[in-house]
């Protein structure tokens, strides 16, 4: 599974610009569900026929990144975000094009203390010479993401993107399992997240499910003075109870706290103050769709190097598949 | 192009605050009804129309909205003055000393604030606060006031357009009014695909009218047609500037509410460079715009957004580049004659492909 996880998070996709990471999931569910297509939005939907409950299972395949805005006569580039980043986080780190062109983030020297840092006085050097330089490489508008590498130790792993395509991981996994269900599945990999949940509300309208989870990252309370959360790192599979996009619908949510129990898969529970999930777009679309969510514990979200627990991220396959078996 | 310059100065002389857009709307029905095969109003006073392509072709909305940014009458003071509060993003700063037309009756008014010889030095500096002043309409006393005016009342700018120096216009509510006189002139033109010109209400206070209007038509592809910020007056870093006044129309690849379809965008610049049409991209990406809830109504649509640069909006006055004006429809009409053949869409039902 490892390699799946590798070669999605290494793969560029930031919100918008899903295109690449849609056709990597395409290509690795090929043959293995009865329908895929792509909507609209550039929503990938994996249909697998069935005749009882219709389960929408969504991960978003965006990841948050950087817009070139401006680029100066001397080929620095001037630049917005894409999704939430925190310009501490961002400083001095590589980012990387579509084309592959590589650049450095770093700021204006003269502010008066480095607590004042806003985007607005940062900038990417990608090396240039001059704007004429610059913009052979890159133009106004393009998004670039960060360059850093997928690593597996001690269990767990390190990597940019993992949010949210460990989520995507884990639907492709599930959907490879094949396992028995009568329930017709929707595995749908989203557009759009990062940038307010964009996507999902319109492929759930397309597909009107009976019910529907998220499959996304949360944040952990297991580090040094950190924000007081209960979720742990390798403590299993959060179950969502609420974040600031959706309550979980509550046979939704018992539903998978069964299915855990039932089948001793270690679990915990999401109550996420900041942030929300597709379900919060999805739960509201057409008439209702009743909808809730996993999330797999993610230690240092929006950063580059983003912590997962190979453990956790196996239960929640598992979760995910004896939920739609039932 | 000279009538649509005639329409636009006419279509900002009208009034049309958020929730009573009926003068603007009554007015652009009555220079589209030779043009489109069908038009209704809806529930919330969208005007949508209706023309049937020559072929085969995606189903294409184009958006501008009828509403402008205004005040609303909230209380009559026993001496007469009123109350008021903003209707969309109004500056406190540029409310003071501005004349306003209130109601249907377009009842004369200004904005008073206390004269200066009169304001101790901490007064003078300071900045002002909407919670400070008060519209006059000359009126002796409550009852009076009462008898011209009612609460609930919306009142707009009453600035009447200007052309002025290198072939710019000085007018309020060029946002987006500019879309409305693009948008009757695109209409006046046969396309491939079947076109829904939706002039929508209620923008400038959360993008309200979009909701329904998408709802109605389910499009495939949808144009936005705005008038954006625009900021290249002194004092700003080239960096900060969000489009510039007459470099043309800009595009938007990324706001608050929407990343343009990468397709649609890209076939729109393709289409400015065949054609020899300047454009911009909008350098900024604060606001939001109609795309927003177009793209993601109902299973979604491939939108992008043409705005022209306007210096000043939601002011009193804003002031627009007539050369702008005319490359955003040239670049509209060029891009709705050219589209249907490269955008690819798939649709729900069956995955049906358009190409």
């Amino acid at each position: 599974m490892f390699n799946v996880i590798n070669k999605l998070t290494q793969t560029f996709g930031p919100s918008g610009n899903e295109k690449k990471v849609a056709d990597l999931i395409r290509d690795l569910l090929k043959n293995k569900v009865d329908e895929i297509k792509t909507d609209v939005l550039g929503n990938l939907i994996c249909i697998k026929k069935g005749s009882g409950k219709k389960i929408m299972l969504a991960a978003h395949m965006d990841e948050i990144g950087i817009i070139v805005s401006y680029i100066d006569k001397n080929g620095f580039l001037r630049f917005s975000n894409v999704g939430g980043l925190d310009p501490f986080v961002i400083l001095g780190k590589r980012v990387i094009f579509e084309n592959g062109t590589m650049g450095v983030i770093w700021y204006e020297e003269n502010i008066d203390e480095i607590k004042n840092i806003k985007l607005e006085k940062m900038y990417i050097d990608i090396a240039a010479k001059s704007k004429e330089d610059a913009e052979k490489l890159v133009n106004v508008g393009d998004m670039a993401v960060f360059e850093a590498d997928t690593t597996l130790q001690n269990g767990r792993i390190i990597s940019k993107a993992l949010d949210n395509r460990i989520g995507c991981a884990v639907l492709v996994q599930a959907a490879l399992n094949q396992s028995e269900t009568e329930n017709e599945i929707y595995y749908v990999f989203t557009a759009q997240e990062e940038v307010g949940l964009r996507g999902a509300g319109p492929a759930a309208y397309g597909l009107l499910p009976d019910m529907a989870l998220a499959i996304d990252v949360t944040a952990t309370g297991d580090t040094p003075e950190c924000k007081p959360m209960p979720v742990k790192l390798g403590a299993g599979p959060a179950i969502k109870i609420k974040d600031r996009s959706v309550i979980a619908h509550p046979e939704v949510k018992d539903r998978l706290i069964k299915c855990a129990i039932e089948n001793n898969i270690p679990h915990q529970f999401e109550i996420l103050t900041q942030g929300g999930t597709d379900a919060g777009s999805i739960h509201t679309t057409a008439g209702g769709i009743p909808s809730g969510g996993i999330a797999i514990p993610t230690r240092n979200i929006h950063n580059s190097a983003e912590i997962v627990d190979m453990k956790d991220v196996e239960n929640t396959v598992k979760l995910i598949e004896a939920f739609i078996s039932q | 192009m000279k009538e649509a310059l005639e329409n636009l100065k006419k279509l900002t002389a009208l009034d049309g605050v958020s929730g009573e857009e009926k003068p603007v709307r009554d007015y652009i029905i009555s220079k589209i009804t030779d043009h489109v095969d069908d038009y209704y109003v809806d529930n919330i006073g969208n005007l949508i129309t209706y023309k049937k392509g020559t072929g085969n072709g995606p189903k294409v909305m184009l958006d501008a909205h009828m509403d402008e940014v205004g005040l609303l009458i909230t209380l009559i003071n026993s001496d007469g003055l009123l109350k008021f509060r903003t209707i969309g993003g109004i500056e406190d700063r540029v409310l003071v000393g501005k004349r306003v037309r209130i109601g249907e009756n377009r009842v004369p008014g200004i904005i008073g604030f206390k004269p200066l010889h009169l304001q101790s030095s901490k007064e003078r500096k300071g900045t002002v606060d909407k919670k400070q002043l008060t519209i006059d309409i000359g009126a002796k006393d409550k009852e009076q006031a009462a008898s011209k005016v009612e609460i609930g009342d919306l009142a707009a700018f009453a600035y009447d357009p200007v052309e002025f120096g290198d072939n710019k216009l000085m007018a309020k509510a060029l946002d987006d009014r500019v879309g409305c006189a693009v948008l009757i002139e695109l209409l006046k033109h046969k396309y491939e695909c079947d076109i829904y010109g939706c002039f929508t209400v209620q923008e400038e206070i959360g993008l309200k009218g979009a909701k329904t209007s998408t709802f109605q038509v389910k499009p495939d592809i949808a144009l936005v047609l705005e008038g954006t910020t625009c900021y290249d007056v002194p004092d700003t870093k080239e960096y900060g500037m969000s489009t510039v006044c007459g470099k043309g129309p800009a595009l938007t690849v990324m706001d608050r509410t929407v990343i343009a379809d990468r397709d649609l965008l890209r076939h729109i610049t393709k289409t400015a460079e065949l054609n020899g049409i300047p454009y911009q991209f909008k350098q900024t990406i604060t606001g939001g715009t109609n795309a927003g809830k177009i793209q993601t109504g109902g299973t979604g649509a491939k939108v992008a957004v043409i705005a022209l640069p306007c210096r000043y909006i939601h002011s009193p006055v804003s002031v627009m580049d007539i050369n702008d004006f005319e490359n955003m429809i040239k670049l509209s009409k060029k891009v709705l004659e050219t589209l249907p053949a490269s955008i690819t869409l798939y649709r729900e039902q069956g995955g049906k492909e358009y190409v």
